[in-house]
């Protein structure tokens, strides 16, 4: 391996670390401006942080010390999970490390401890949270590893710089499974990030919440955590969209310093893009109640299943 | 020579069940019986794990006991030494967490005596090399369980639970003898070498299986045999309750793949068993789960998450069995590897979690996760050794749940090529089941652990508990530590497996994990899949302790004490928390209106008046109700009936047995 991929695997880290709070202010600034509101720059994420992480903490007197590791824990689960897939280049020195499915789990690991904090303080609020989250997560996490079955009976690989190298190849075509798979995808996608209409990033009214009201005790240095955890989360899928459905421009190993320029740009352009129909799609949909939520969850499930049911049987035909 | 030693060992034990029956009354007595089992779990644990890495070849002793024909027959091969591991482990842990606990056992001559005995029953099962001594050992194992979970025997709850478990161990182990007697063939050769040479008939076979899963089944917890499991494993003292979930139904499992796998051999597998299999253990899986997520009593939550992993254990059984019915050795030999892996995993977690459960319900006295709560704070380090099992066992990365579930994720993927239609429907189903298993446990787990030891202390007895011994501590951290390692370090564990799948497999196994490049666990090849959980940690370790002193060197390290905010109006009471009930209702409302008929009822007064509200839930068990109460209720409409014979006059009990004759007669002439 030559120095260059391991600079490379180390930019990538940081890239998605940096462009994080960039992507979740971009999507706030284009749904203002769908709602002809003028909206705070896509630089404002940014400037919360530092403030937030200058702030002293202000911790609850029956908080124990699980509510102040969550944060690092949950933030370096998403980092770790975030870095490994590929966004504007494929096959790097760790990408062997985890593999799509184990990259899913991580997101377990840091929706685990996001729930016991919310359950930490002894709140009504938190607990809510925590509950909801985990009903959601009970539909979400099973439709995407279906999603992730389909993908890798296709690929024949779970590696995700193998899948996005398969799905540039001719013999892809067109494939019912893939675009059930690729509605499965973004269904769990928007409930994962608590995007409109299973949940409102933006609300504080109470009854409706279910992501802000986990963190509802969180303050200080641990709320920036929690707030960038959830940015590299969105960057997150973001990336394992294009990666999956849209690998095109995605450099390869060795591919030189030029083409890894070149790749970078277009992968910041398919993230703004990504951010876009986000946006679109939030602005042009209402919430829905939260015991709504398991049925369009359990489409997602369904998708996903249908998918990898087709690939199953269509192997003998 | 080993095996001699290993029976002497067990003699020990029994001498210790001995000595138990007098320990009680002097003092330092339940010390004394727990460190010899602890001794002689940790020497039988180092010399099964030396007898399964050398990889020598099986060894075997024949001793003048038992049918006089027939002898007592032992044997010491992979499998035996693999499963020697996982119980012993058990059994050595249980034993260190005993010595602390044992001091808080109100009545300890009705558990002291049965201990070793119990463990040397497991042991047994596990040498036997014949059917008689295989079915002695496990009567055995199952009757000195039985007394430990009636150690607590003037709880009436107790005296159910402890009944239910007899009917179904003796349901359990006749379905056994059958399958024996069928294997055993005409000729009556019920040494397991001769069953092994023998060739049973397909539709035997058949049976064979049949009678397998069902006896073996029984034990483990597979739905719809678990009915006596969440009874019984909660009612024994908390050390032999780890024991039972940990490692009795491992015992069970490996009665399953002896008779199937060795006896049966793998060789003679038809699809269609692999897909029976696979059916049950998808459906025991998330019924387990389900089941395990309405219950508010801690170790009865524990005890209906066995019955989910029995259900991941048999999932990969089955997919062996469909690959070797296909003659796809490879395939087999990893969903085999997943499953064992799953054993280990499995024995080890919830060990450690029922042991958690133990400590906690010694310092307050309470089961019932509702009146628990706020426990991080008075008894941290069991808190954190329960949180690393629960956290393990909800297969999270980097610890070792998730690569057991990993691998048997890989397996199902590596399925389609297999040609039946129903098996391409299923593996897949299985798989969606597989996968939703494993989000609700994460939920149950959160809840398990959110609950009883998050928040805020709900009763006088949480808020005062102290944190636990040190021995029972350390049996604690011993069990965390292991799941951390397996986790991080599954290469290794791989390989030390690769003897038994070899064993199992016809010869084939996985290759060799241990000269990976980072010890990277690559089951299949580099460009299928591949897992490093060792990197995986140290990514999490270095960025989240680099964000950690990033940002209190230069952002802010200040910490201010206040009140909750909870939305501006916080609530002095802990009753407004949320419950463990009030936790699992959304998933109640999206799964139990489908599986237990969940309804929810709210009564609420008129508006003056001042009663309470109130809501109710009602829970419908289906196993039970479907399957188990018409029985029984047949059993004793039966009963009834004949209950009139108990009252003859002995003229006409007399006229009964000569019309009986006469009928046998008349059968026999006919017959001829």
């Amino acid at each position: 391996m030559a120095l260059i991929d391991y600079l490379v695997q180390g930019g990538q880290m940081l890239l998605v670390l940096m462009l994080a709070p960039l992507l979740t202010g971009w999507v706030r600034w284009v749904k203002a401006r769908l709602l002809r509101r003028r909206g705070p720059s896509p630089l404002q994420p940014y400037r919360d942080l530092v403030k937030l992480s200058r702030k002293e903490v202000v911790l609850a007197d029956s908080a124990s010390w699980l509510f102040r590791v969550a944060p690092y824990l949950i933030f370096a689960a998403l980092w770790v999970a975030a870095s490994l897939v590929p966004t504007f280049a494929g096959g790097l020195p760790f990408s062997w490390t985890a593999d799509l499915i184990a990259i899913v789990a991580l997101l377990g690991t840091a929706r685990f401890f996001l729930a016991l904090a919310g359950l930490d303080v002894g709140t009504s609020f938190g607990g809510i949270g925590s509950s909801r989250e985990m009903m959601i997560a009970s539909l979400a996490e099973p439709a995407m590893l279906m999603m992730v079955f389909t993908l890798s009976l296709l690929a024949g690989t779970t590696e995700l710089s193998a899948v996005a190298r398969f799905m540039l190849t001719a013999d892809v075509g067109l494939r019912v499974s893939l675009a059930l798979a690729l509605l499965a995808l973004v269904i769990v996608a928007i409930a994962e990030n608590a995007r409109i209409p299973v949940d409102n990033p933006a609300t504080h009214l109470e009854l409706t919440m279910v992501h802000e009201a986990m963190v509802l005790e969180y303050s200080g240095r641990h709320l920036a955590l929690i707030e960038l955890s959830s940015s590299l989360k969105l960057v997150l899928y973001l990336s394992l969209v294009a990666c999956i459905f849209a690998p095109w421009g995605m450099a390869s190993a060795g591919a030189g310093s030029a083409a890894y320029g070149y790749a970078a740009v277009i992968y910041v352009a398919k993230l703004a893009l990504g951010g876009v129909l986000l946006a679109l799609f939030e602005s042009s949909i209402a919430k829905m109640r939260v015991f709504r939520v398991d049925q369009f969850l359990g489409a997602a499930l369904m998708l996903g299943l249908l998918g990898a049911l087709l690939l199953f049987v269509s192997r003998s035909l | 020579m080993l095996l001699t030693l290993l029976l002497v060992l067990l003699l020990v034990l029994l001498a210790a069940g001995g000595y138990g029956t007098v320990a009680p009354a002097r003092p330092q007595g339940s010390r004394y019986l727990y460190s010899v089992s602890l001794a002689v779990c940790t020497v039988l644990l180092l010399l099964a794990l030396a007898h399964l890495l050398s990889g020598r070849e099986p060894l075997h002793l024949s001793l003048p006991l038992g049918l006089p024909w027939l002898g007592l027959h032992l044997r010491l091969d992979a499998l035996s030494a693999f499963f020697l591991v996982v119980v012993n482990l058990g059994g050595a842990v249980a034993s260190l967490f005993g010595l602390g606990y044992g001091a808080h056992e109100r009545e300890p001559e009705r558990v002291l005596p049965f201990y070793p005995a119990f463990l040397a029953g497991m042991n047994l099962v596990l040498l036997a090399d014949d059917a008689f001594a295989f079915l002695f050992a496990w009567e055995f194992m199952s009757i000195s369980s039985w007394a430990l979970v009636m150690a607590h025997h003037r709880e009436p709850a107790n005296l159910r639970a402890g009944y239910l478990y007899l009917v179904m161990a003796c349901f359990g182990t006749l379905a056994l003898l059958l399958a024996f007697g069928l294997l055993a063939g005409v000729d009556g050769g019920y040494g397991f070498a001769a069953m092994r040479a023998s060739q049973t008939p397909p539709a035997l076979a058949a049976l064979v299986l049949v009678l397998a899963l069902l006896g073996a089944g029984s034990k483990a917890g597979l739905v719809p045999l678990h009915v006596w499991l969440p009874l019984a494993h909660p009612a024994a003292p908390s050390h032999v309750s780890a024991l039972m979930s940990g490692v009795m139904t491992k015992v069970a499992v490996y009665g399953f793949i002896r008779i199937v796998f060795d006896l049966l051999g793998g060789e003679s597998a038809v699809w269609w068993w692999g897909g029976l299999v696979l059916a049950a253990g998808g459906v025991t899986a998330v019924l387990g789960v389900l089941y395990a997520l309405m219950q508010h009593d801690l170790k009865r939550l524990l005890a209906y998450h066995t019955v989910e992993n029995i259900g991941i254990i048999f999932i990969g059984l089955g997919l062996a069995l469909a690959f070797q019915a296909n003659l796809m050795y490879f395939n087999a030999a990893l969903a085999l590897t997943a499953a064992l892996f799953h054993v280990l995993n499995h024995s080890l977690f919830k060990s450690l979690l029922f042991l958690g459960a133990g400590a906690v319900l010694t310092a307050t006295g309470e089961r019932d996760m509702e009146r628990l709560g706020g426990l991080i704070h008075r008894m941290p380090h069991t808190a954190l050794a329960f949180l690393i099992g629960s956290a393990a066992i909800s297969a999270l990365p980097p610890l070792n749940g998730f690569v057991s579930e990993w691998m048997t994720f890989q397996a199902i993927l590596n399925s389609p090529e297999l040609p039946q239609w129903l098996l391409k429907f299923l593996v897949p189903a299985v798989g969606a089941l597989l996968a939703l298993s494993a989000a609700l446990a994460a939920a149950c787990f959160v809840k398990a652990f959110g609950i009883t030891f998050l928040g805020r202390p709900r009763s006088p007895a949480a808020a005062d508990a102290g944190e636990t011994d040190r021995f029972s501590l350390s049996a604690m951290f011993v069990l965390a530590g292991l799941c951390l390692l397996a986790g991080v370090l599954p290469g290794l564990v791989v390989d030390g497996l690769g003897p038994v799948v070899g064993l199992l497999n016809g010869g084939a196994r996985l290759t060799d994990q241990y000269h990976q490049p980072w010890l990277t666990l690559v089951p299949v090849g580099p460009l299928k899949s591949s897992y490093n959980g060792l990197l995986v940690m140290l990514f999490m370790a270095v960025s989240g302790v680099a964000a950690a002193l990033l940002i209190h060197r230069f952002a802010s390290s200040a910490v201010r004490r206040g009140p909750a905010w909870d939305c501006g109006f916080p609530d002095a009471s802990p009753a407004t928390q949320y419950t463990a009930g009030s936790f699992a209702q959304p998933i109640r409302r999206v799964f139990g209106s489908l599986v237990f008929q969940a309804r929810e009822r709210v009564t609420m007064p008129p508006p003056g008046d001042l009663r309470p509200a109130r809501l109710e839930v009602e829970l419908h068990d289906p196993v039970w109700e479907r399957a188990y109460a018409p029985i029984a209720a047949a059993v004793i409409a039966v009963s009834t009936r004949a209950n009139v014979l108990q009252y003859l006059t002995i003229r006409r009990y007399l006229s009964l047995v000569f019309g009986a004759l006469v009928v046998l007669l008349l059968g026999m002439a006919l017959w001829r």
